[in-house]
């Protein structure tokens, strides 16, 4: 900035009366709003204590150490009725995380498919893609969860007559059961060969991408990577005595009984979720290819390379520009539509905290913590694609 | 879903001044008055105790209440207007001033009586929590449900009391959690739970809502108490003493054998007690700041409990349930209601 863009009037002396000075006004004005807001925060919280108080309402978070005493079906961390509120919004809170984590990989991989898909030239894949973005995202998001859920689900057969496969893998009106890993000694040992395994593999990978700068010489860096990830930890499985087992499920009396089962609640919400936000995202995905100018494609071929390396090095990282931004507030409408969760009896945050809520009286606190997590939530993933839409942003030199 | 919008806005009222008005403790009944009627919130429909017919009129026990309220203080059972409730949100409905009792099947504990700001206003129904299975599973009791899906609703003590059932009897169990009682339902008839648990009134009243009732069987086992009455906010003791008093003089009546048909010979009658409970002699009501006849407008409107009682879930009606623990003290059952004097 230079000298020049200084306002002149700030160096000299004023020349108009102090109440018409535009710098004091918005001074005067800015205070008056503040003060306005500090009253309106005071009024809410003294008349919030005033009425709790009045009601013989306990005010504080001291409840969240309180026994909880009811159950929850799906449980990351270990979950007993003794324990406490605290904890069991903590497993809401996990649950809540889980099916955004899920949703956002599977809705992001389905969205890009669905993106490009849209603008192929063949004329029945681009239809298919156009009706599936048409339909999904002009329905309601709470109807589509109920549909998988009482319409689709529900349908499976019960747990006695369940479909099998290889009677390892089973799914029935209670869910999706598969065999659950067990972890006996030495089990340690394969997770550090996959520890390795990615480290390295990132490591051959950026050694190749030096190489071929330097040198023009290209390395197979898919191949080379999977076989690390995958090999290594094979290979220690093998080295440390196979030491996994699994647990398979039994028909029992009402279900099955062992292996793990994901509950149908959460297949409906994920898949709903996933769904309806990858409709979404397709459109985003389209948008952003389509701002890429048709010349960069036809620059690249001129160059003589092979369609995917155009659409991999020349067209995709450019697009991303334009798609990160967007992308962003698809992933945030994401995790804070699981919330409808509530409908169909997921244990989400919302679900769990609202029970808690119920079993004890305190609204302002829980609906607070609800406040906090899907604020921080939201605020941490900002920042990650923030931090990633800069990373790719146009370096201009 | 509009419940947690309803509860937010809570939150929003009782922090932004919408119940300023409570910080003076109003009076209740004045403010009944004035508005013209009472504002009553019920379960979302539930067999016998709080249900719209087909012209949207609410019919059953806990209506009722509501009804004989209306008439104490208007001398017109129409003057109520319902509030339907999911289990989860009726505290907070009463609490945020929404509502101005709670009849909706609730159950008196302490925990809700001391640290939720309420008061309970008496029992309108004595039940206990029980299970239903499907006939073709072959369980005869309780105990053998080790493994089994339970679907339960969100926000109640059925919650609380299974997870101790099977905690205290050493099963295994997994809860699948509804917010509404309807939800819960259509998730056993479907398939998703083995099992079906709430008060036993309730599996009575919700069994005839399932595809094939009859293929469904109640066990035994009845794990809890559940003493089931209306409940107002904390602070107005005029207002819980009118709710208490309504509910009395219902089980006075019965005691009394005054019903709708004979009422007007009762007012003649000589019997000192009677003719007190009626208003013909001293002034109870006034004392409760409703006017002498107010028992002949509950009576009139409403009827007895016995009459309320065979009316929505006596042996009559399709739930069909018999007078049990709700008897009079005199029959041999719990119901007893102090003198009206």
């Amino acid at each position: 900035m230079t000298d020049g863009t200084l306002p002149a009037r700030a160096t000299g002396a004023p020349k108009v009366a102090f109440f018409n000075d535009p710098k004091t006004r918005s001074l005067i004005f800015q205070g008056l709003a503040l003060a306005l807001l500090v009253f309106v925060i005071f009024t809410a919280v003294t008349n919030a204590v005033t009425n709790l108080r009045n009601q013989n309402i306990a005010g504080g978070f001291g409840f969240l150490e309180q026994t909880a005493g009811f159950g929850i079906s799906q449980t990351p961390i270990a979950w007993a009725e003794s324990m406490s509120y605290g904890r069991a919004f903590l497993i809401g809170l996990l649950n809540t995380l889980l099916v955004a984590v899920v949703g956002i990989f599977f809705a992001t991989l389905l969205g890009f498919v669905v993106g490009v898909a849209r603008l192929s030239p063949n004329w029945v894949i681009s239809k298919i893609a156009y009706w599936y973005v048409e339909v999904i995202r002009n329905l309601p998001l709470l109807f589509q969860i109920l549909f998988w859920y009482l319409a689709v689900l529900a349908a499976m057969p019960t747990p006695r007559n369940s479909h099998s496969l290889f009677g390892l893998f089973f799914a029935n009106q209670r869910g999706i059961t598969v065999p659950r890993p067990i972890f006996e000694a030495g089990a340690g040992a394969i997770g550090i060969a996959l520890l390795v395994g990615i480290v390295a593999a990132f490591a051959v990978r950026s050694w190749a991408y030096k190489r071929q700068a330097a040198t023009g010489q290209q390395f197979p860096v898919a191949a080379s990577m999977a076989g690390l990830i995958l090999g290594l930890p094979i290979l220690a499985y093998f080295l440390s005595g196979m030491p996994i087992s699994f647990d398979y499920a039994q028909q029992g009396r009402f279900n099955l009984t062992g292996g793990m089962t994901l509950i149908p609640e959460f297949v409906a919400l994920t898949i709903a979720l996933v769904a309806y936000t990858a409709a979404f995202i397709g459109e985003i995905v389209r948008a952003g290819i389509q701002a890429v100018s048709y010349g960069q494609t036809e620059a690249g071929r001129s160059l003589g390379l092979a369609e995917g390396r155009i659409l991999n090095l020349i067209v995709v990282p450019q697009a991303l520009r334009v798609i990160i931004p967007p992308l962003t507030s698809q992933y945030l409408n994401l995790a804070k539509n699981s919330s409808l969760a509530v409908g169909i009896g997921y244990p989400d945050m919302v679900s769990v905290g609202g029970t808690i809520l119920n079993q004890t009286g305190q609204a302002i606190e829980i609906i607070a913590m609800w406040m906090g997590c899907y604020l921080t939530i939201s605020i941490v993933t900002s920042i990650f694609m923030n931090w990633y839409n800069q990373r790719i942003a146009l370096v201009e030199r | 879903m509009k419940r947690i919008v309803s509860t937010l806005a809570l939150g929003a009222a009782l922090g932004l001044g919408a119940t300023a008005a409570l910080a003076q403790a109003p009076s209740t009944l004045r403010n009944v008055q004035n508005k013209g009627f009472v504002q009553c919130g019920v379960t979302q429909g539930l067999a016998g105790f709080s249900m719209p017919d087909s012209a949207g009129n609410w019919t059953g026990l806990d209506v009722d209440l509501c009804r004989a309220v209306a008439a104490a203080i208007f001398n017109d059972p129409t003057k109520v207007r319902f509030s339907p409730l999911s289990a989860k949100d009726r505290f907070t409905a009463l609490q945020s001033g929404e509502i101005d009792v709670l009849s909706r099947n609730t159950t008196w504990t302490l925990q809700r009586d001391t640290s939720l700001g309420l008061n309970f206003a008496g029992i309108n129904y004595y039940d206990g929590q029980g299970f239903m299975v499907r006939k073709s599973l072959n369980v005869k009791s309780a105990r053998e449900l080790s493994g089994a899906s339970v679907c339960v609703q969100t926000g109640t003590t059925t919650e609380l009391n299974v997870a101790d059932f099977f905690r205290a009897n050493n099963l295994k169990y997994e809860p699948v959690v509804f917010a509404s009682a309807d939800e819960t339902v259509k998730a056993y008839d479907s398939g998703r739970c083995d099992v079906f648990t709430t008060d036993a009134s309730g599996l009575y009243a919700e069994r005839v809502k399932l595809a094939k009732p009859d293929d469904h069987v109640v066990l035994p086992e009845i794990i809890s108490k559940e003493p089931l009455g209306p409940v107002v906010r904390h602070g107005d003791d005029q207002w819980l003493d009118i709710v208490k008093w309504v509910h009395f003089a219902m089980i006075t009546a019965e005691e009394l054998n005054i019903t709708k048909a004979n009422l007007d010979q009762m007012m003649q009658s000589t019997n000192p007690e009677i003719r007190r409970v009626l208003g013909v002699e001293g002034n109870g009501g006034e004392a409760l700041g409703l006017t002498k006849d107010w028992v002949v407008r509950i009576v009139r409107h409403v009827g007895n409990y016995a009459e309320v009682f065979d009316r929505n879930v006596g042996p009559s009606t399709r739930l069909g349930i018999s007078r049990g623990l709700n008897a009079l003290w005199t029959k041999g059952g719990l119901q007893y209601a102090p003198p009206i004097r």
